[in-house]
């Protein structure tokens, strides 16, 4: 029985159903994604001609080459740096200052909980693209554009994180901060000892969700960076679409794309393991 | 709100403040400043350099809810939102069920699942209109061949398909990661005592595996309609621009053309106001009704 | 590289008063990326090199929209750059910001020539004085572009006569009974079918001078001669003569891989075309209806033009002025027009491409210039002058689907249109007052 996981059937036709049912999935959910492995692969007369191949092409080396040099305002390397930096900024940030918060709205009781918890809530609920020109003019109010303060910030400002170590706190059990208290242990012991580790995969999951929003944000990097050197991937990526009426290089276009998406896909994939634990244990 | 409240709290009242202080510091300069100045200007028609600004009161909300085409937003965008949610959440919850019950090669599954979760939504919009662009696009071509002729471009049905599917198809892979988890998270041995009373597998789902998994649904309801509300835009704006006519033409992305393409940040200031109320309704009613149903 | 005897002058004359000064840093946002984006920069390093008094960093700032945006908002924070590229459709925005923006006319100093700059390109940019606002940058006009290997195939001799949309209506029915899929597709389509067909057949898009003479001006595009082209449109796109393949230049797509053989889209078409297309293709003037006008009157541009922000130190001033001026050289103009397909903005760029036999060896690239300088422009075809027109125009392509798709005749749809525009045309009134 130790070996066993999943909700039991898993022998003969259902085991195949299962697969048929996955691959079936998988291919819908991953085309979009093969197809624009292709395009990276093949020529643009290729592409452009109707219908472009479904199979990768020999143009791999060229396209990829080709992408790596050809940042419009800034090379590649440096776009996925601060790309790197940025998200990683804002995941870490984010946490530190969720769970702080979240631990003082679920253990304590003091006047305006409640407001600082809608009021906290209601962040989820105005898009940073709503408010945008006001934002812009309070990061520049305090000189913080074309820097990583600046690109960090004003995304940290939201309750996602919040909400979801809240979720968590409310289901660690009672018994835990009883025992700390008759211990004679204070609160930050009990955060520090005690609930930060138990929320190690909670935080690792959380840290893969913010690192990948960080990632793929587009208008805020864009409206706030005028300096090349601080230009991010996904700008890059925009970047090389053509504005009227010029044409599109695609394979560059898609090569880079593929590019951008390496490193939140190792994000992911190496922390799966870690991230499904991590919301396992806050759903239980 | 019962659930808000734990039995044990510590006692102090500094300390809290000062671990929520961070949080209400960054929100209140980064979040409530900038909000307040976009609502304070749905009072105003403003000149879009901030050079001068006319005060007409609740000019711009008479001038909103008196165009048709304005309310008519509103139930696009009911759908908009119903659907995505529903297919992301749906395909998710199937693939995670699927996934669940192997007990080999579901790493290789997982991994492939949430390639999309790793491409920019501003990436997205791009990759799904290059597959469906109309007659060139390769599965548009490939759909020609099979007789059937798609013109999202005038088709209204179609085109809120692909804008549909364009969004939820990252949110997929976000939602499976959730679901998988949920489950696996249900302890076996519920699952095997119902099985050897001879409970039918959908029977089990219904009856053990749903109930357990609804603290994730609800979270991941909350989160979807949310992001269906509000962060689609970029993928409307690349593939349909809000048409054929007004087909796609949700709440938020009208937000985005008046205020970011017309500069008109008085209707767009209103429009934000008129989201947020209606944000904030459904919020509160999920929370009381909803919630208190969520089994923990 | 290339030096101009213009720039080399002004900038002896600047170096003499602040020598050993620092170089002064002219910033320009721009909107361009990929090829158009690289011609750029190359422009910017060849006026960098060619004197050392100032910097121009040029950033690329997103698609139009986006570009203007960013100026706007770094405008309100007092963080503006000393150039600023905005579209065609934002130049009433523009103009209507007085505190914002520095008149070019004004930035240049007394030498500054406006005649040599040809009038149907700076017009639109220009006040009712006729003082140039800003300083046209890229520039195009919708031209006829045709797939004559699909005529042939269709047993229609592809040199025959498409000036006047009678005969591309005939051409149309030849090609769908000679079983072709798409007889003809179009890009930009309120551009092309609206705002240029309003100019080239001297009938009104807006009162007011298309907007000119004022901001309390209104649409006027659902009279006779607009429906007229509409309906017919309508009809060729119900019997699919007429491919409608999105609101952009979409339709590139499918005229490019060789799909259609008729196409309406901007002269700055060509380097694409001529990039990806396959068959022999070639330009034709845009057609005019005959039995709307006995000759076509000009048509007008699209494209961006470059605005000088307010609120920058005289040095920059200098600058902007050397470096605009530099734009403006015969050379750098020609060699634009040349790589781009977009309009040169001075006769003499034009005079220049014609004496280094660019036009032979290209046949058909001087379409676009002479369809825009055959005539002097009218009141209806100096341009359009509109408040919020980037989002009148979704507006419009609204409407024209409805038509496109048969659920509304056209008639009813720009009557619709006008209506719907001229609430935003009011509510800009608004806010400019």
């Amino acid at each position: 029985m130790a070996e066993q996981t999943g909700m039991v059937e898993k022998r003969g036709v259902g085991l195949w159903l299962t697969h048929l049912g996955l691959i079936i999935g998988v291919a819908f959910i991953f085309f979009p994604i093969w197809l624009a492995f292709v395009a990276s692969t093949v020529s643009q007369p290729e592409i452009v001609r109707p219908p472009m191949p479904l199979l990768p092409g020999d143009q791999f080396f060229e396209n990829y080459s080709k992408a790596l040099t050809a940042g419009i305002n800034a090379p590649v390397a440096l776009m996925l740096g601060n790309s790197l930096f940025m998200a990683l900024g804002i995941a870490i940030g984010k946490i530190a200052i969720s769970l702080l918060s979240a631990f003082a709205i679920v253990y304590f009781k003091f006047p305006g909980k409640k407001l600082f918890f809608w009021l906290i809530f209601l962040t989820l609920m105005l898009p940073v693209e709503v408010r945008i020109v006001p934002t812009y003019e309070v990061i520049a109010n305090f000189g913080m554009l074309n820097s990583y303060q600046g690109l960090i910030l004003p995304l940290i400002a939201s309750a996602t994180a919040t909400f979801l170590f809240r979720q968590f706190f409310m289901t660690v059990p009672d018994e835990l901060a009883e025992a700390a208290r008759v211990d004679g242990a204070g609160p930050m012991r009990f955060f520090f000892d005690i609930l930060l580790p138990m929320s190690r995969t909670n935080i690792a999951a959380l840290f893969v969700i913010l690192f990948i929003y960080g990632w793929n944000q587009y208008l805020w990097p864009l409206l706030i960076t005028t300096d090349p050197s601080m230009n991010t991937i996904v700008m890059g990526i925009k970047q090389m679409f053509p504005s009227g009426d010029d044409i599109a290089d695609w394979p560059v276009i898609m090569a880079t794309s593929i590019l951008a998406m390496v490193p939140p896909v190792i994000v992911v994939v190496g922390m799966q393991k870690l991230f499904i634990r991590g919301l396992v244990e806050s759903e239980k | 709100m019962g659930h808000m409240e734990k039995r044990v709290t510590f006692k102090g009242i500094w300390l809290p403040l000062l671990l929520v202080l961070p949080q209400i510091l960054i929100t209140a300069i980064f979040f409530f400043y900038p909000a307040g100045q976009a609502i304070w200007q749905s009072l105003f028609i403003p000149d879009p350099f901030g050079l001068s600004m006319q005060w007409v009161g609740l000019g711009n909300f008479e001038y909103l809810l008196s165009d048709r085409y304005y309310r008519a937003s509103f139930v696009t965008t009911a759908v908009f939102s119903i659907l995505v949610t529903v297919v992301s959440m749906g395909v998710a919850l199937y693939l995670a069920i699927l996934a669940d019950r192997l007990i080999k090669g579901s790493g290789t599954y997982r991994t492939l699942l949430i390639w999309p979760y790793a491409v920019a939504p501003a990436v997205a919009g791009v990759l799904w209109l290059f597959m469906f662009n109309t007659r060139v696009g390769v599965v548009t071509w490939y759909l020609g061949l099979l007789g059937y002729d798609w013109n999202h471009v005038l088709n209204e049905g179609e085109a809120m398909g692909l804008v549909v599917v364009a969004s939820a198809w990252g949110r997929i892979s976000y939602n499976f990661l959730f679901f998988l988890a949920g489950l696996q998270a249900i302890p076996r041995s519920v699952i095997e005592a119902a099985a050897i009373d001879g409970a039918h597998f959908w029977t089990r789902f219904r009856t053990i595996v749903f109930p357990l998994l609804s603290p994730t649904t609800f979270f991941l309801l909350v989160v979807n309609i949310i992001y269906a509300f509000f962060e689609t835009f970029g993928v409307i704006h690349t593939i349909t621009s809000g048409g054929p006519q007004q087909a796609t033409t949700i709440l938020v992305y009208k937000v985005y053309s008046d205020g970011f393409v017309g500069q008109d940040l008085g209707s767009s200031a209103a429009q934000s106001v008129i989201l947020l109320v209606i944000v904030s309704l459904l919020t509160v009613i999920q929370f009381k009704y909803i919630e208190r149903r969520v089994h923990y | 590289m290339k030096h101009t005897i213009s720039i080399l002058a002004a900038s002896a004359v600047l170096a003499s008063s602040q020598a050993a000064m620092a170089q002064t840093e002219i910033e320009f946002w721009h909107a361009f990326t990929g090829r158009l984006g690289e011609l750029v920069a190359e422009q910017v390093e060849t006026f960098n090199s060619s004197q050392s008094d100032y910097t121009v960093v040029a950033t690329h700032k997103g698609n139009y929209s986006e570009t203007l945006n960013a100026g706007i908002a770094a405008f309100r924070a007092g963080e503006q750059p000393d150039i600023l590229m905005v579209f065609e459709v934002g130049t009433a925005t523009m103009m209507a910001a007085k505190g914002a923006i520095k008149p070019v006319y004004e930035v240049m100093d007394d030498g500054f020539d406006q005649s040599k700059y040809i009038g149907s390109v700076k017009g639109y940019y220009t006040s009712p004085d006729g003082d140039m606002l800003s300083l046209p940058f890229n520039s195009s006009t919708p031209v006829l572009w045709v797939n004559r290997d699909k005529l042939e195939e269709a047993g229609i001799n592809p040199d025959t006569d498409l000036s006047t949309w009678e005969q591309v209506g005939s051409v149309l029915d030849q090609l769908k009974d000679a079983g072709v899929d798409c007889p003809m597709t179009t890009a930009w389509q309120s551009w092309i079918h609206l705002e240029n067909f309003s100019a080239y057949h001297d009938v009104p898009f807006a009162t007011k001078s298309n907007g000119f003479d004022g901001t309390d001006t209104e649409l006027a595009f659902n009279s006779a001669a607009q429906v007229a082209h509409i309906s017919a449109m309508g009809e060729w796109a119900q019997d699919g003569k007429f491919i409608y393949a999105g609101r952009r230049n979409e339709g590139g797509a499918n005229f490019r891989a060789g799909e259609c053989a008729l196409f309406t889209e901007s002269s700055a078409g060509y380097a694409g075309i001529k990039a990806e297309a396959e068959f022999d293709f070639e330009v034709r003037p845009l057609p005019y209806w005959k039995a709307v006008a006995s000759e076509p009157q000009n048509t007008i541009i699209g494209g961006a033009s470059l605005w000088v922000m307010e609120g920058q130190s005289d040095e920059e001033y200098q600058g902007v002025a050397a470096f605009l001026d530099f734009l403006s050289s015969p050379e750098i103009q020609a060699k634009w027009h040349q790589d781009t397909g977009y309009l040169p903005i001075t006769s003499e760029a034009g005079d220049l491409t014609r004496s280094q036999g660019f036009y032979e060896a290209n046949p058909g690239t001087d379409i676009a210039v002479i369809q825009m300088t055959a005539k002097e422009p009218t009141a209806n075809s100096k341009g359009l002058r509109l408040g919020s027109f980037d989002q009148i125009r979704g507006i419009i392509d609204e409407e024209l689907e409805a038509v496109w798709a048969g659920d509304k005749d056209a008639q009813a749809a720009l009557d619709s249109a006008v209506e719907r525009g001229n609430a935003l045309l009011r509510r800009f009134e608004q806010a400019s007052r």
